[in-house]
């Protein structure tokens, strides 16, 4: 062993170079691939949202990225929503981040009656129209997010235009226990919301969860999660903050008789 | 292969197990052996980052002054982690979303460490590689075996291919939920450890 590697300027150098090196193997890395990472989100975002309008099961059983994109860009429109007025803004809706905007206190409010564990609310919200071939409107999915048992979980929701029939439930993100509150992913479980109404005949919200299963006929019931009560629970409090004046309701008044397209 | 050669790559995988005799990276095997795809995909990146990492480490290994040499270990492999992440997000981003932070988490996986300083401080670079692979095997094989169990009692299911079809699918297999849990893992190792040990008893420590 030879002494002089032991000295401090040495031992600097050495340090400084290590980390030189380091530093431009992983930028190298980060930056080299960030095209093809946004692209593999973007398209995870695209294909919930086409799950969701009922359109991906359309496109067979494993579709390839372009016809993906392709059917997305033709049959899916973006707008973005003032959530406290109900309308419809400007806004540039590929840059919106839910996340980011909901941390920031100016971007967002606290909700009063805060059911589904939000903390705060981001003010404005992307929602997409999904339209026949012939542009006639078909779907309306609504991005929701709500405390699971462990964790926010994100996901969208598909209604018919009339804003009360719904097309499916489709969870993108969550932290749920694999084989019990993760069971939200199951196709089977999934196969249950599809004509479900989410609103009574006097305009109350009345979708609910319902432990032992759901009697059949029941509009309103969708079988609760078994083995997932706090699961179920929050998938039932998010649907209803979300629907809720605090949520889509503004918007959903306005436009529930028609008007968008 | 000579004899040597074949020991530093396969002796890990049984004979000097990184989980099941030096017990060690018992976090991350319980963390995502909840299904198979996800251990293979953990086994596959735990091998790139121990062999690179006893490899470059081994090439500077006469250069690292000894009063920096652990900081200098933990830069090499805590770039390589990230390089390896960035690399399943951009070609895996099902898998990468699974696995979450348990990718990033191999930093602290005590077997890359573990290997770096006990080994690649000290031997070339060549055999440093095969080291590196030879524990990332051993580790991995602990992973598989431990993922088999849970998923197919778990969920039914091998690969995500339906083997035992569970009753809220229709079928007739209640599926164990105990297997689900994280924790499932440790009676998992425990057993797997029991049994390495009736087979080779020379592994069984000393009172």
């Amino acid at each position: 062993m030879s002494s002089n590697k032991e000295t401090f300027g040495r031992t600097l150098g050495f340090v400084l170079v290590i980390c030189l090196v380091c530093a431009a193997l992983v930028s190298i890395a980060a930056v080299g691939l960030k095209p093809l990472q946004q692209a593999n989100k973007l398209l995870d975002k695209q294909t919930k949202i086409l799950e969701a309008s009922g359109l991906l099961a359309t496109l067979g059983t494993s579709p390839d990225s372009k016809s993906i994109v392709g059917t997305y860009n033709k049959r899916v429109e973006a707008k973005m929503i003032d959530l406290t007025t109900g309308t419809i803004i400007e806004g540039d809706v590929n840059t919106f981040d839910e996340r980011s905007d909901s941390r920031d206190s100016a971007k967002s409010t606290k909700p009063t009656n805060d059911i589904a564990g939000l903390s705060r609310r981001a003010d404005r919200a992307v929602i997409y129209l999904v339209k026949s071939e012939q542009g006639q409107l078909e779907t309306i999915v609504l991005p929701i997010v709500g405390a699971g048992l462990w964790d926010l979980m994100y996901g969208f929701v598909g209604l018919s235009p009339d804003f009360n029939t719904v097309q499916s439930v489709v969870y993108s993100d969550l932290k749920e226990t694999p084989g019990l509150g993760a069971e939200v992913l199951n196709p089977k479980w999934k196969a249950l919301w599809p004509g479900k109404k989410m609103f009574n005949e006097q305009g109350d919200i009345a979708i609910k969860l319902v432990k032992g299963g759901a009697k059949k006929g029941d509009v309103h019931g969708v079988d609760a999660l078994s083995g997932a009560t706090l699961t179920s629970n929050g998938v039932e409090r998010t649907i209803h903050f979300w629907l809720g004046d605090e949520g889509y309701g503004p918007f959903i008044a306005k436009f529930r008789n028609g008007g968008l397209n | 292969m000579s004899s040597d050669t074949k020991k530093v790559l396969f002796g890990p995988v049984v004979d000097n197990n990184p989980i099941a005799l030096q017990v060690l990276g018992v976090c991350s095997a319980l963390a995502v052996t909840s299904s198979m795809a996800n251990a293979l995909v953990m086994t596959l990146a735990v091998i790139m980052v121990t062999a690179f990492s006893n490899l470059f480490i081994s090439i500077i290994r006469n250069q690292i002054p000894s009063s920096v040499r652990i900081i200098v270990q933990m830069a090499i492999i805590a770039s390589l982690v990230i390089v390896v992440d960035q690399i399943l997000k951009a070609f895996s981003y099902q898998l990468s979303k699974e696995l979450s932070v348990y990718i990033g988490l191999i930093i602290t996986n005590c077997i890359v460490m573990g290997r770096a300083e006990a080994f690649a401080m000290k031997e070339k670079p060549g055999v440093s590689f095969l080291d590196g692979i030879g524990n990332g095997l051993g580790y991995g094989a602990v992973l598989m075996v431990v993922a088999f169990f849970r998923e197919l009692l778990g969920f039914g299911t091998i690969f995500g291919i339906e083997i035992l079809q569970l009753t809220q699918n229709g079928g007739w297999y209640q599926g164990n939920g105990l297997l689900v849990l994280p924790f499932s893992s440790f009676f998992i190792i425990g057993l797997i450890i029991w049994a390495i040990r009736q087979w080779k008893p020379e592994q069984v420590e000393k009172d």
